[in-house]
């Protein structure tokens, strides 16, 4: 196999990752629907409830609004990552996910291939949201679209990452609401997505620590920093070793001889 | 890259299996085969062989072990024990070389329903790195074999099952595998593309040498004059030519030879 085999197949995933996006009007809306409705009703309720004060990387007191654009950002990423662990659930069961395990390219190489697909239509998602927001005040620096771009690449792959583990290990197509009540939940309200850590930490400490284990808080952290053309390297650390652990833990799933699709019942 | 010479690989290949050996070995040998799903057996020393230009009948009940020995073949998971080479390729060592020779047609329509017939073609071309020019000149070829070139723009969801079928077929040949396996092609099928998929499979086998492993539960599948393994409960009880098996049998027919072999293993 030489790279010229390697790139077709990269782009050919791509390809397909985005045909299918762009295919699926009803899940393109929904996934900006989820986040507008946040901010459109959510974060306008609680706008004069919650009080923000000045924290980096704000230079000023910053609306609601303003504050949770970066969660609901990190919300899109973790919808889509847990999304393509919904597909690959779903691939798995409809056994589309067999054409892809039957490449002759290394699974490794399959698993990253489906890994970044995933993250480009992240990226694009987030562009959307952020051109949508921008008419709702919130309004970063020009150069703040710029700097975000690698920040939503790194969590855009940490949070498909933990969607590949967890599709390793889901049997059923079903237990998708399980994924939603025990790991997109958890993680997003569990996190500096909502209400700033020292918020948090004023309340129970035992949760401020429990945020600061969250990844998805890092990401988000990562997210807020980098849309101010700031890097924060603390979070930036954080999703780093977390994209490493759920990549190595994902590609030990999907082994053909070790891993756990290895001990799945198959049906006859 | 179908060729074991022009692949990047080819300086890892073990001496025991030179390229002089990969040129004449059988396309598939399956030798002592075992596999379990946690406590429960599936496969018990099941061994089979397959030669060029044969269509090998794997006759055997639902649950016999069928579709778990075709995923062990494509490698979606390891075997236990035994030995799976294809071309003379164990496929736990040399998965590349074993899967770039194999096209495969499952049990389960693997089709993306919200893709065109040519995007999803594409697709698989893709994933065994075909160059895109080539992939629309062998798409365009193979989909006229099946007889479905006006409907390359056409969404999957669009056709009916036995033309969803044809699609994989054609898929399944893109890459230009020299070993096809086809689990219970057609399952859900009606009569005339049932049909239609035994002739295109028979003709390939006969006009390109293609070697095809066609697993089914039922027995008017299996070739007259043809090769058989009877797979029940994970085991092979016979396996040789369908006229050998019937006779060392004592039956008059195919289903009498299973209905015997059968029922002697659950005695």
């Amino acid at each position: 196999m030489s790279p010229a085999h390697y790139y077709r197949c990269l782009a050919g995933i791509v390809r397909r990752e985005a045909l299918r996006f762009l295919n699926q009007r009803g899940r393109f809306i929904a996934a900006l629907v989820r986040p507008l409705v946040w901010l459109l009703i959510f974060a306008t309720g609680f706008h004069f409830v919650l009080g923000v004060s000045i924290i980096p990387p704000y230079e000023t007191y910053v609306p609601y609004e303003v504050y949770i654009a970066p969660g609901l950002i990190g919300m899109i990423q973790l919808f889509q990552g847990m999304q393509s662990s919904l597909s690959m659930v779903y691939d798995r069961e409809m056994g589309s996910m067999r054409t892809l395990m039957i490449s002759p390219l290394p699974r490794w190489f399959l698993l990253v291939a489906k890994l970044l697909a995933g993250v480009i239509v992240s990226v694009l998602q987030a562009y959307v949201f952020l051109a949508i927001a921008y008419f709702w005040d919130i309004e970063p620096p020009a150069l703040g679209y710029l700097t975000v771009l690698p920040a939503l690449i790194l969590s855009g792959m940490m949070l498909g990452a933990l969607g590949l583990l967890l599709s390793s290990a889901i049997r059923q197509l079903e237990n998708f609401a399980g994924v939603m009540n025990f790991v997109i939940f958890p993680m997003f309200f569990a996190s500096s997505a909502l209400y700033p850590l020292w918020r948090v930490k004023e309340s129970s400490l035992t949760l401020y620590y429990i945020c600061l284990a969250n990844p998805f808080t890092h990401a988000v952290e990562l997210i807020r920093f980098a849309l101010y053309g700031e890097f924060e390297p603390l979070s930036a650390a954080m999703v780093m070793g977390s994209l490493f652990v759920f990549m190595l833990a994902a590609i030990y799933g999907y082994d053909p001889s070790r891993g756990l699709i290895a001990r799945r019942v198959v049906a006859e | 890259m179908s060729s074991s010479s022009g692949s990047g690989r080819s300086d890892a290949m073990d001496a025991a299996t030179p390229i002089a050996a990969q040129n004449t070995a059988p396309p598939l040998v399956v030798a002592g085969v075992s596999h379990a799903f946690g406590g429960r057996e599936v496969l018990r020393d099941v061994s089979l062989a397959i030669e060029r230009g044969q269509r090998l009948t794997l006759l055997g009940l639902n649950g016999a072990g069928k579709t778990t020995l075709f995923s062990l073949i494509t490698r979606l998971y390891d075997h236990r024990s035994g030995s799976i080479r294809v071309f003379g390729w164990e496929i736990k060592e040399k998965p590349s070389e074993a899967l770039a020779r194999i096209g495969a047609v499952f049990q389960q329509s693997t089709l993306d329903l919200d893709l065109s017939v040519a995007q999803n073609l594409f697709y698989h071309a893709a994933l065994h790195g075909i160059r895109r020019r080539v992939a629309a000149e062998r798409i365009a070829a193979e989909v006229e074999r099946v007889g479905l070139s006006d409907r390359l723009g056409d969404k999957v969801r669009q056709l009916s099952g036995g033309q969803r079928r044809r699609v994989e077929i054609a898929r399944a040949l893109l890459h230009r595998p020299q070993l096809l396996l086809l689990d219970e092609p057609t399952v859900g099928l009606d009569i005339a593309s049932r049909q239609f998929l035994l002739d295109h499979v028979r003709d390939l086998c006969r006009d390109e040498g293609l070697a095809a492993l066609w697993a089914t539960h039922l027995i008017d599948e299996v070739d007259a004059a043809g090769q058989v393994v009877v797979l029940h409960r994970g085991r092979v009880l016979a396996h040789g030519a369908v006229a050998d098996v019937i006779r060392e049998t004592r039956a008059s027919s195919m289903r009498g030879a299973f209905d015997t072999l059968t029922q002697e293993r659950a005695a």
